[in-house]
């Protein structure tokens, strides 16, 4: 059981980083509370997965420390932490049954047999993979390998921290289901700490308490699944996670009015001190655009409505620039004249892709 | 589903089965003429019936004595090249560089000895093992040794094994090589985060990966020493005796030195069985690993 802390951290693959640019993993800070369902968030190539690998000391970091709790960890080799850890492929040893995968690390670290057996079987009973413990590991699907791979992290009794990479990726569907909702039981029964890395926004959003959002070697945003919806600290953030992503628009910020091209937008707080060197840009997710008729609004022009089952989606064209918004159920639109409604609230001010706090208007905070 | 049938297919598979006629099954039959005739000057032929065959299968005839005695040779031979190259060729695979420049190095520097022409390396092997100009024979006999090829059995024995392992550990190694590195570096991770030692990485993971390969390594080797002959026939053309006189280099000397065309034929033909019967044991084991793992997946 630990606490893992990021201190300062950051990673370079070349030999003699020079400028930032050579950094896969920009520098870091973080702690990762024990206990806590974390997901690390980012498209491929992002530096999630060298930071996994920092983390279970499968890669050393260039500079700054990795702390278990108070002990630093940083020069300690994988095998003398207290990581267990999943990969994208389901990695098994294909000679041995499933029952002597799982007694593998106990073996190796010179377990007593009966424990090792007891245990065994208590995982095996967590995982369900208690039918099969005596075949093959080699002829088992791609699912329950990957059980067992995870249960070859969670037989150990030292461990602190399972790092997942991927494991769904080579899960059919319908299975991935099935066992994301494990990996759920499992952290709750176990009080262990879980770090998912993942590029699928739906798995992240539903496995983690808490989404670390990485873009191009940092982190860019760390927050629960609500705060990424409501605010993203980013306009990567916002565009990445939600489908569709959030609109960003160009504009112009006076005090409380956001101006894009000519027409105004209110916005609920007002923005004083913008700097003048960088790009403005105004933040807003589809779900807070409303479709409106034609004058009700900034106008448009609608391009089609695509019904995505649970909600209607509209395809708008803003001065040659796409944007999404959400058609409001009572609502028919003739011709392709339309406008869109702003939901003050929820419109962001980023300057540079950052959010701008914005200072409360009108004695309302939000 | 159903066939089409097509007659004109035909026309497109006989210049095979043309082919394969002339290239294969007619000499072919022309060996299993030989061998149930005695053949004499002028063309003359005797009907012999199974004569031949009775005759190398009876190990108190000479002909069965001399044939049983290479067929024993070959066989130890074999062995011993397998003993000495698969377990050698794991192990230059494994301590092989897996990137950098130079894998490409490692790569080019093994595939040589498989490139130098067999009469070559036994022409390079002959010179070089001589007691007196030769580098190896001379350095081992002024080390004390006393080495010669050419004269002691057992010193003829250890020359051929030595070049043939010089030859062809390298394909092993190379085969080796390459189902190492289909192994994911996920399998490396795992296995360090298990604790895993390097002897269970190499048990576990690594050598059930090449399994596959291994078995082909085994066959290629297998076959090729079994049918030796150009090597040790420039090296030692047989001797010092008949100490190195495989089946290969018998079958030359009777066919070709003392024209018994008859004999040399039902020794062709009892030597090709033996070959055809081993490949078909290392087929149907390899096959039935194989479907044995995939019923089990069913």
């Amino acid at each position: 059981m630990a606490r893992i802390t990021l201190d300062h951290l950051a990673h370079a693959y070349r030999p003699d980083p020079q400028g930032p640019q050579d950094y896969a993993l920009k520098e870091i800070n973080h702690v990762w509370s024990q206990g806590g369902a974390y997901a690390l968030l980012g498209p491929s190539g992002c530096g999630k997965t060298t930071l996994l690998n920092i983390i279970s000391g499968l890669v050393r970091p260039t500079r700054g420390r990795i702390l278990f709790d108070d002990r630093d960890v940083t020069d300690l080799p994988t095998e003398a932490r207290n990581i267990a850890q999943v990969f994208q492929f389901p990695v098994v040893y294909d000679t041995m049954t499933v029952r002597e995968n799982l007694a593998f690390p106990l073996k190796n670290r010179g377990v007593p047999r009966e424990r090792t057996a007891s245990r065994v079987e208590e995982i095996a009973r967590l995982l369900d993979l208690g039918r099969v413990l005596d075949r093959k590991a080699s002829n088992l699907t791609a699912d329950m390998k990957q059980k067992i791979s995870l249960g070859r992290g969670l037989v150990r009794s030292d461990v602190s921290a399972i790092l997942f990479d991927e494991p769904l990726t080579v899960i059919d569907p319908h299975l991935k289901w099935q066992l994301r909702s494990t990996l759920k039981e499992i952290h709750r029964a176990l009080d262990i700490t879980m770090i998912y890395v993942t590029h699928d926004q739906t798995e992240a959003l539903t496995f983690a308490d808490k989404v670390v959002v990485m873009h191009d070697g940092a982190v860019v945003q760390t927050g629960t699944p609500e705060e990424l919806f409501e605010r993203p600290a980013h306009t990567f953030v916002g565009h990445f996670i939600g489908s569709p992503g959030m609109n960003i628009l160009p504009c112009r910020v006076d005090g409380a009015t956001a101006y894009i091209g000519d027409e105004a937008v209110a916005l609920s707080r007002a923005y004083r001190a913008l700097p003048q060197s960088q790009r403005i840009e105004l933040g807003i997710r589809p779900e807070f655009l409303r479709l409106q008729h034609k004058g009700a609004g900034l106008p448009v022009r609608l391009r089609r409505i695509d019904d995505i089952g649970r909600a209607r989606i509209a395809r708008v064209e803003m001065s040659g620039r796409p944007l999404t918004a959400s058609v409001p159920d009572d609502i028919t639109i003739e011709g392709d004249e339309a406008a869109l409604a702003f939901d003050p609230h929820h419109v962001h001010i980023y300057a540079d892709g950052h959010l701008v706090a914005g200072e409360a208007a009108g004695g309302q905070v939000r | 589903m159903t066939k089409t049938l097509n007659n004109k297919a035909w026309f497109l598979v006989l210049p095979v089965f043309a082919i394969v006629a002339f290239s294969a099954v007619l000499p072919l039959m022309t060996v299993v003429n030989y061998s149930v005739q005695d053949t004499f000057g002028n063309n003359q032929f005797f009907w012999n019936g199974i004569g031949w065959f009775q005759e190398l299968l009876d190990p108190s005839k000479e002909l069965g004595g001399r044939f049983f005695e290479a067929l024993w040779r070959t066989l130890l031979f074999s062995a011993i090249i397998l003993a000495i190259e698969i377990p050698l060729g794991i192990l230059v695979a494994l301590s092989m560089p897996r990137e950098g420049w130079t894998v490409a190095l490692c790569l080019v520097l093994m595939a040589l000895p498989l490139l130098i022409p067999w009469n070559v390396v036994g022409t390079i092997w002959q010179v070089f093992a001589r007691g007196d100009i030769g580098l190896l024979g001379w350095v081992v006999n002024h080390l004390g040794i006393d080495y010669n090829y050419t004269g002691d059995a057992l010193d003829a024995w250890a020359t051929i094994i030595v070049m043939d392992v010089w030859h062809w550990t390298s394909l092993v190694a190379l085969l080796c090589y390459a189902g190492l590195k289909s192994i994911p570096d996920a399998y490396y991770q795992a296995a360090r985060i298990d604790g895993a030692s390097r002897w269970a990485v190499f048990r576990t993971i690594q050598l059930p990966k090449m399994r596959r390969v291994l078995l082909i390594a085994v066959l290629l080797r297998f076959m090729d020493s079994f049918m030796i002959y150009t090597e040790p026939f420039v090296l030692t053309g047989g001797g010092p005796g008949n100490a190195t006189t495989f089946l290969s280099i018998d079958l030359v000397k009777l066919a070709l030195g003392q024209f018994d065309l008859g004999k040399a034929a039902a020794l062709s033909l009892v030597y090709n069985l033996i070959i055809l019967a081993i490949c078909w044991v290392f087929y149907t084991v390899m096959t039935n690993v194989d479907a044995d793992r995939e019923r089990v997946e069913a």
